[in-house]
């Protein structure tokens, strides 16, 4: 990776969610642990994939990132500048830089808007183009460029009108209409057909290409990661364990997590008898964490100390780093 | 987009299915009546209620005639006329006191359910004290305290009348605000003011026409009440007082039915209308109705349903 100043730049992140207590007399406050000690860097023009199953915090961390929620400790940079306990005008600055684009796109958009409405809205929400004849084609512009086109089919329309890629291209465009510098995209592609995801993707890629976004694409599915990311981080119960380029994390997995995880991807040829790494049991609860190595209760190689220790994290080759005491 | 999908977002759409509710038409169609009587009343009126008008001891609580088709009442004046142009102040007092229970009403449940934390119980306690409260006793004080004019009766129901509209407002508002397309705004930039007023408010907003048309019958009731309790604005002729004439001067004595059966028959009618019209409307609005849900969404359910399988 380039030195380049990374544009967000996460370290020791952690976002707790207190529990509701459930007795009167219990006095000890619990905690959902959604992220916990999170760190990482995004470089310009980058597309770095967080991967990781239902409930890993994979969404709080992007909703953190946003300062949607407030985190409980760590810091946040963007273009170096400290924004983790930004508010008011300075926020809404900020956020214009980092786009979002959910995953639901049935229930992103407002029913009640036009197509057209819904893209002007960021413009309108940071008073940019107030002219409506320059507003009206930045709104153009960006809906042909989520590759809704022509626009002018499409402006006056409600959502409900139109199909589920059509719909998340809505969501892009709204999202571009800013030009931002960063996209989070929050599982953008999981409530779409399958034939529909790899347009969304290429749209994606291709954005990247054309106007140098950086993207943190959240997802739970290797299988898309693979296809244009630039380095992939795993995420097991809110704290990442394994970090590198794409492929040599998916050539060479070190971390147990991340090869169960490769292991039980479907592979093209039916003939190929692989060993399938089935991993025992259920995720542990959030709120009670296990002792020493988080991942150790379902670890097919976890030994005794891991029960005590909380592994470093340790760059084990170059640029690639991982979290476990066995490797 | 086929022909089955209902879209409540046009005019057109929203006819299609407002349309399918008998009981809306027949609200629809009675309430229009009791509007074009009010507005034309000095054109259908055979008199005039204001004339003065000299009577014989004849003229009181006269039968139906040719001449009066509905009879005289008790100062000899012609119960059809009264009758029409009593329809003017209850729909004035119906409409003007139901704006300001919706105005209160909507404002109290947006900001409670947006802002949620102190705001929210702060404003639900006080909403629910004045839920508990009955209403006509204290609106009885209230008028009989001030000035029974009509401006004072207009406030006073309007005042008193908004809690249900806030609980309601406030139970959408909460649905609402959960929904993604909310925090895809927050995600921009967007402020609370601009998430109110583009987000909340229109989805909010067919609540609150469904629940102004049924306050409106609650507040002609409530007019009615007060006035045959007597107190109403004596120079403002209603329906209410037209039955607390009939009734404190003798019409049943005289057995002058008509006095006291047309009015009644006015306030069954304008309720009637309103209450029909607000349930058809709401089949149409109202976003928790299985109905309408079903009738929009059919489409997005069945993709989402293939998506996920």
């Amino acid at each position: 990776m380039s030195e380049q100043q990374p544009i967000i730049e996460l370290k020791n992140l952690r976002k707790l969610f207190p529990v509701n207590k459930t007795s009167l007399w219990e006095q000890e406050e619990k905690f959902v642990h959604a992220v916990d000690d999170v760190s990482f860097v995004l470089h310009p023009g980058e597309v770095l994939a967080l991967v990781g199953e239902s409930g890993c915090g994979k969404s709080t961390l992007a909703l953190t990132l946003m300062n949607l929620e407030t985190p409980t400790e760590g810091q946040i940079f963007f273009e170096g500048r400290d924004v983790t306990h930004l508010s008011g005008k300075p926020l809404q600055e900020m956020r214009r830089h980092i786009q979002m684009v959910f995953q639901d796109p049935y229930e992103s958009l407002n029913p009640t808007m036009t197509i057209g409405d819904i893209v002007a809205e960021p413009l309108v929400v940071h008073r940019l183009e107030p002219n409506k004849q320059a507003r009206q084609d930045r709104v153009v512009r960006a809906l042909e460029d989520a590759g809704l086109k022509p626009a002018s089919n499409f402006m006056h329309r409600y959502p409900h009108e139109l199909s589920g890629g059509q719909r998340q291209r809505v969501v892009i465009a709204g999202a571009l209409v800013l030009e931002p510098k960063v996209l989070l995209a929050d599982e953008p592609v999981s409530m779409l057909d399958v034939s529909i995801r790899a347009e969304i993707l290429n749209l994606l890629a291709s954005l990247r290409e054309t106007r140098g976004i950086s993207v943190l694409f959240i997802t739970h599915d290797l299988g898309t990661v693979a296809y244009f990311a630039d380095r992939i981080a795993v995420m097991y119960l809110g704290r990442i364990v394994e970090m590198g380029g794409t492929l040599s994390v998916l050539e060479r997995p070190l971390h147990p997590y991340t090869k169960a995880l490769l292991s039980v991807m479907p592979v093209p040829n039916p003939r190929l008898r692989r060993e399938r790494i089935i991993l025992q049991g259920e995720t542990p609860n959030p709120i009670d964490l296990p002792s020493g190595c988080r991942f150790h209760p379902r670890c097919p190689i976890a030994q005794p100390h891991c029960q005590q220790t909380d592994p470093a994290w340790r760059e084990i080759e170059p640029a690639h780093w991982a979290a476990c005491l066995e490797v | 987009m086929s022909d089955t999908a209902v879209s409540t977002t046009s005019i057109r759409g929203f006819w299609r299915s407002f349309r399918r509710s008998r009981m809306g038409l027949i609200g629809l169609f009675m309430f229009l009546v009791v509007v074009l009587m009010a507005v034309f009343a000095p054109a259908i009126a055979p008199y005039d209620p204001k004339e003065v008008v000299r009577v014989t001891i004849d003229d009181i609580y006269a039968a139906p005639s040719a001449e009066h088709w509905l009879g005289t009442d008790d100062a000899g004046r012609d119960v059809l006329s009264n009758f029409i142009y009593g329809s003017r102040v209850s729909l004035i007092v119906g409409f003007f006191a139901s704006f300001i229970s919706i105005f209160i009403g909507s404002f109290v449940g947006i900001v409670a359910g947006f802002y949620g934390g102190r705001a929210e119980n702060i404003l639900m306690r006080f909403t629910d004290i004045m839920l508990v409260i009955p209403d006509l006793p204290l609106a009885v004080v209230i008028v009989a305290l001030t000035k029974p004019s009509l401006w004072n009766i207009i406030f006073v129901i309007g005042a008193l009348g908004w809690t249900g509209s806030a609980r309601l407002v406030r139970s959408q508002t909460l649905a609402v605000k959960q929904r993604k397309f909310v925090l895809r705004a927050r995600s921009i930039g967007a402020g609370n003011m601009h998430i109110i007023r583009y987000h909340i408010l229109p989805m909010v907003l067919p609540l609150i026409v469904v629940n102004t048309v049924l306050v409106i019958s609650l507040a002609i009731l409530n007019e009615s009440t007060l006035s045959f309790l007597g107190l109403s604005d004596p120079t403002a002729l209603s329906w209410g007082q037209m039955l607390n004439f009939a009734f404190t001067r003798g019409a049943m004595s005289a057995r002058a039915w008509w006095a006291l059966v047309m009015p009644g028959l006015g306030i069954v009618w304008a309720v009637l209308a309103c209450t029909l019209l607000g349930q058809g409307l709401e089949q149409v609005l109202n976003p928790r109705l299985e109905t309408h849900h079903l009738a929009v969404g059919v489409q997005m359910v069945d993709r989402g349903a293939e998506v996920q399988a």
